[in-house]
């Protein structure tokens, strides 16, 4: 590319399906997955990087969907809360909110689901102060944190 | 798979163009063709949080994340180059890293929360400056020297010679940071880091990087670096003069710590007043110092 355009063709793949798009280039990857693809699972809240809501998986890592561009998924693989869900791979995470009421309005779950199941991913039996700090970048309002922590704590078989 | 919901409230940030060039010549072609109108986007982990807001325009985001050669860690003979696209993630996993620079590991999990470390780059932080950011604040203390490359050349800047104010830098607008270079650890070498915050990977309200070295307990030499406390980040150059030649014990501590004010310009906030900012400062003089003085043998 050596013009600076105002919209951009960009092909990605997003839960394991090809997506070929054309997008402007100011809209934000999280809008793009809401609005053009219909994935709602994925949130907005703050839309500066503090809250988490919006949180995906871009090549294998966690990333702020409000803090990266549409344009610049160009070519990566994208797994959203829906991928991960049907995918089954977060199933004992979501069984284990759920004994522990570990979610109330739900705003901020897929976030917490994907950022704590990255926590599994590299540390398999983390303590509830690596679990806290892990997840410190994912807010809950409806203070939920304890019964959060309980959770991701029971899948990874911690000592309470 | 396309719905089609996208309404044009979808789009947050101001009307901008966008160009993602493959090679440094074309960032380089970017910035001569749009020279001010130009941003540089790299992680985007401030920048795209400033436009969300519209608190931050430009008429051309230069995208450089699919320039090659900017994601290396390289060792050279005494120095470590870091290059601009490393990101956080990778700065705390890298090797090379934690074996010749282990401040900088240590300092990686300061930085805000996983999802920013695992998109937000070294030359992002360095190039923006933000007064309270960690790495900025290590490079000084490790006497870092930052690569500005143009069309006509690499030109190397101390770190120290980077910083001139708020979100002021040595970087000029036809140039680009591509690399930090940081000169290895020697024997004898001692780090610490530490900082205050509000809340887990909130910005520090004072934070402190240190570098030195040691022979028989004595300090050759030592850098406190300061951030969060200034206009920019900071070395405490009274402190370093006060502690050279000298044995860490609680008199020479609590001399540096007072020495370390001289360099504190805490700015005005209604939440936390600069005496505020200032204490804690000293708090983090101590605490990092006694730390140093029980891993020196």
């Amino acid at each position: 590319m050596t013009a600076a355009v105002k919209s951009v063709a960009i092909t990605l793949k997003v839960n394991g399906e090809d997506v070929a798009e054309t997008v402007p280039v100011r809209l934000n990857l999280v809008d793009f997955l809401r609005a053009d693809l219909g994935l709602t699972g994925t949130h907005v809240g703050c839309e500066h990087g503090v809250c988490g809501a919006c949180t995906v998986i871009v090549d294998g890592a966690t990333v702020r969907g409000c803090l990266m561009l549409a344009a610049q998924a160009d070519g990566c693989d994208i797994e959203t809360i829906e991928g991960a869900d049907a995918s089954g791979r977060i199933a004992e995470l979501q069984a284990a909110f759920h004994r522990h009421n570990a979610l109330q309005c739900g705003f901020c779950t897929p976030a917490m689901l994907l950022t704590a199941a990255a926590l599994l991913d590299t540390n398999p039996a983390p303590a509830r102060w690596e679990i806290r700090d892990h997840l410190s970048g994912n807010f809950c309002r409806c203070t939920g944190y304890q019964s959060i922590v309980d959770a991701v704590s029971e899948v990874a078989g911690a000592v309470e | 798979m396309a719905v089609g919901l996208r309404v044009e409230a979808a789009v947050k940030a101001p009307d901008f163009a966008y160009l993602r060039p493959d090679s440094l010549d074309g960032v380089f072609a970017a910035l001569a063709r749009y020279g001010d109108d130009a941003r540089i986007l790299a992680g985007g982990q401030t920048l795209m949080a400033l436009q969300n807001m519209r608190l931050a325009t430009a008429d051309v985001l230069v995208d450089i994340n699919r320039v090659p050669g900017l994601s290396d860690v390289v060792e050279e003979q005494d120095h470590l180059v870091i290059g601009a696209l490393v990101r956080y993630a990778g700065l705390a996993v890298s090797p090379l890293v934690r074996e010749h620079a282990p401040l900088l590991v240590d300092a990686v999990p300061f930085i805000a929360h996983t999802a920013i470390r695992n998109r937000g780059t070294v030359g992002g932080s360095l190039a923006l400056g933000d007064p309270a950011a960690e790495v900025p604040a290590c490079m000084l203390a490790l006497g870092a020297e930052f690569d500005l490359s143009s069309a006509s050349g690499i030109r190397k800047v101390p770190a120290h010679a980077f910083y001139r104010g708020l979100y002021e830098t040595a970087l000029r607008s036809d140039e680009i940071l591509t690399a930090a270079r940081v000169p290895k650890r020697r024997p004898g070498q001692f780090h610490a880091v530490d900082e205050i915050v509000q809340r887990r990977g909130d910005f520090a309200l004072a934070g402190l990087a240190i570098s030195g070295e040691a022979e028989n307990k004595t300090i050759a030499n030592i850098s406190l670096a300061f951030f969060g406390v200034a206009d920019r980040p900071v070395l405490a150059i009274d402190a370093k003069d006060l502690l050279t030649g000298q044995i860490l014990d609680d008199g020479s501590i609590e001399r540096a710590r007072l020495a370390a004010f001289e360099v504190l310009d805490p700015p005005e906030d209604p939440i936390t007043p600069p005496a505020y900012r200032r204490h804690i400062s000293g708090v983090l003089v101590k605490r990092l110092l006694t730390k140093v003085r029980e891993g020196l043998i």
